[in-house]
């Protein structure tokens, strides 16, 4: 078995070794259900509480504002059926946000449009960022929800956030962020961004998978996604997954104390890596945003004229190499990735898009591999190519 | 990790014709094809170009070169190898499945859309006889009836798809009538007109 790297750190991570050790030890010993009045279920509770206070200092807000959910998933979902909920109590409204964000955004949108309720999506400019003129066009004082990710899990390109909070308080409207890709690489601020609502998972920046955070500010609206016991002040029934939130609160403190070094770390091996294939593999294309200030520090989407992102991936597979492709061909759908299609890429591009993702655990040595296996690998593929 | 390794999204022959493709037409090479076909577009994400050399109404040579996935890449592979020293008579009547099963299968949803070897073929050879100023004697005799009350062929949606005629379903129900008798090829057809503006890059 030769070299595995793992550049797919946007699909998910690895957890850090202090996270896994945290939940094996808890594991063996806490077992009691946190919404339980003994000794057993106030050890759970203190856990829980414990991973609140972490992901809060995070985030920057107060830990009473932080609702555990099973993922960022979930807590999109439950946004976007609380604006529902408001446009239908008030009898109109709309929800504004963009043509980028994550499926369970988009697949939402689509099924609240079949609700009756109306959607506008603001496009996005070639380097994935949302045109703030067309966004500020779509906005009125019938908008109860703007949407906007942070940073986007494709291309890397950061939304200016705080300025986009503004623009939709404005106008009324209540603000909401999918931070799922940004969080643990970007300082994030509920207070400072005036965010009313925040979505983010634990699996992405090392924590375990299977649980996420919604960030609701106080006194805001609400309704839970999830109906059922009175489990978090009743905004999310169900038991608590007392050991993945204590592993997410780990990473959170993790996240809190590495983040400028880790973010400086991602962007080197970024560059390094963008600066080799720009240098080593003729006619290429880096998608999306190449600017420090606004690109997520470990993603790298590059097109590779001629070739077929499918068969890179697996080519790269086969020498040990993970990494994701916006290639129709990696899904079954006929469409290669609608984000990187948002941005006016062609469509011929699109299908050729590698996505590589920095983490914690990657080297300078897993950038100088790819850079020796990847030249040939294409070049391979063009020896074979129609074009 | 080794187990998990080694069991890949494909089977072991897609995997060796993938990393091993067989009769490439190298750009170097300057073969010289008595005929050639080629079908998709790189806008749909697979292209294959097919290039072949006639003795005796016997295919003696063939190249090929395709932009796509790996299992587009391993079934024209497949496919060339399948081919040679066949007659243009066996070699146009080649089904996608042929080759499948030579692969020992693809997952279900790369069927349709990247086994596509066999069109291009089927292109070389129409482009052969035109050449030579040949009647097709082939083209009709592989025609799949889709609606049988309205007699619509998979032939003729294909015509209809790669000559702009029907654009979308209604140009294509206005066309050929399609579905108005018992109703019962509908979903049939639709994919087939799907899969047929995909090959062509429509």
């Amino acid at each position: 078995m030769g070299r595995l790297i793992y550049l797919d750190n946007n699909a998910t991570t690895q957890m850090a070794p202090e996270v896994l050790n945290a939940i094996t030890e808890a594991q063996s010993v806490v077992y009691g259900n946190a919404s339980s009045m003994h000794t057993f279920g106030r050890e759970a509770q203190r856990l829980v509480e414990q991973a609140r206070d972490n992901i809060a200092s995070l985030l920057d807000c107060d830990s009473s504002e932080i609702t555990f959910t099973s993922g960022a998933s979930e807590s999109n979902n439950t946004v976007f059926m609380i604006a529902k909920s408001l446009i239908e109590k008030r009898g109109g409204g709309r929800i504004v946000t963009t043509t980028i964000e994550h499926p369970s955004i988009m697949e939402t949108v689509k099924y609240l449009r079949k609700c009756g309720i109306h959607v506008d999506q603001a496009p996005v400019a070639t380097d994935g960022s949302v045109k703030l003129d067309e966004f500020e066009k779509l906005m009125g004082p019938d908008v109860v929800l703007v949407s906007v990710m942070t940073g986007n899990n494709e291309t890397g390109t950061i939304q200016p956030i705080e300025t986009i909070s503004q623009i939709a308080h404005k106008y009324g409207a209540l603000m909401h962020t999918d931070a799922t890709q940004a969080i643990g690489k970007l300082q994030l601020s509920c207070k400072k961004w005036n965010l009313d609502y925040l979505s983010c998972s634990g699996h992405k920046f090392y924590g375990p998978k299977g649980v996420g955070v919604l960030y609701a500010k106080k006194g805001i609206p609400y309704e839970p996604f999830v109906h059922g016991g009175e489990q978090e002040h009743g905004r999310r029934a169900g038991t608590y997954n007392t050991i993945a939130i204590y592993g997410m609160g780990v990473a959170a403190k993790l996240a809190k104390e590495n983040i400028d070094e880790e973010s400086r770390r991602l962007w080197t091996m970024r560059e390094k890596l963008r600066e080799g294939i720009v240098a080593k593999v003729p006619n290429v294309v880096v998608n999306g945003c190449n600017d420090r200030q606004h690109c997520l520090p470990g993603t790298l989407d590059v097109s590779f004229e001629n070739v077929e992102g499918e068969s890179i991936l697996l080519m790269l597979d086969i020498a040990g190499i993970a990494v994701s492709t916006g290639s129709a061909c990696a899904t079954g759908s006929l469409e290669p990735s609608y984000v990187l299609m948002a941005g006016g890429l062609d469509v011929e591009l699109a299908h050729g898009s590698i996505r590589f993702s920095f983490g914690r655990f990657n080297t300078m040595e897993d950038v100088d591999y790819v850079l020796e296996v990847l030249p040939p690998i294409i070049s391979r593929l063009r020896a074979i190519s129609t074009r | 990790m080794d187990s998990f390794m080694a069991q890949w999204v494909y089977t072991d022959t897609v995997k060796d014709h993938f990393m091993n493709p067989r009769n490439i037409w190298n750009k170097d090479e300057n073969w010289v094809p008595d005929a050639s076909g080629e079908v998709g577009s790189l806008a749909c994400g697979d292209q294959m170009r097919v290039g072949i050399k006639v003795v005796d109404d016997k295919i003696s040579d063939i190249r090929w070169l395709t932009y796509g996935c790996a299992s587009a890449i391993a079934s024209t592979s497949m496919m060339s190898e399948m081919v040679k020293g066949m007659t243009l008579e066996e070699a146009y009547h080649i089904t996608p499945e042929m080759i499948t099963d030579q692969l020992g299968g693809l997952p279900q949803h790369k069927f349709h859309c990247s086994v596509l070897g066999d069109k291009a073929l089927r292109a070389a050879i129409d482009d052969y006889l035109e050449k030579n100023g040949r009647e097709n004697p082939f083209r009709s005799s592989i025609a799949k009836i889709i609606c049988e009350c309205k007699g619509v062929t998979d032939q003729m949606i294909e015509h209809l798809v790669a000559t702009d005629q029907a654009k979308t379903l209604e140009d294509l129900q206005r066309l050929t009538g399609y579905g108005t008798g018992c109703g019962r090829c509908k979903a049939r057809i639709e994919h087939e007109f799907e899969e047929m503006k995909h090959i062509h890059g429509k």
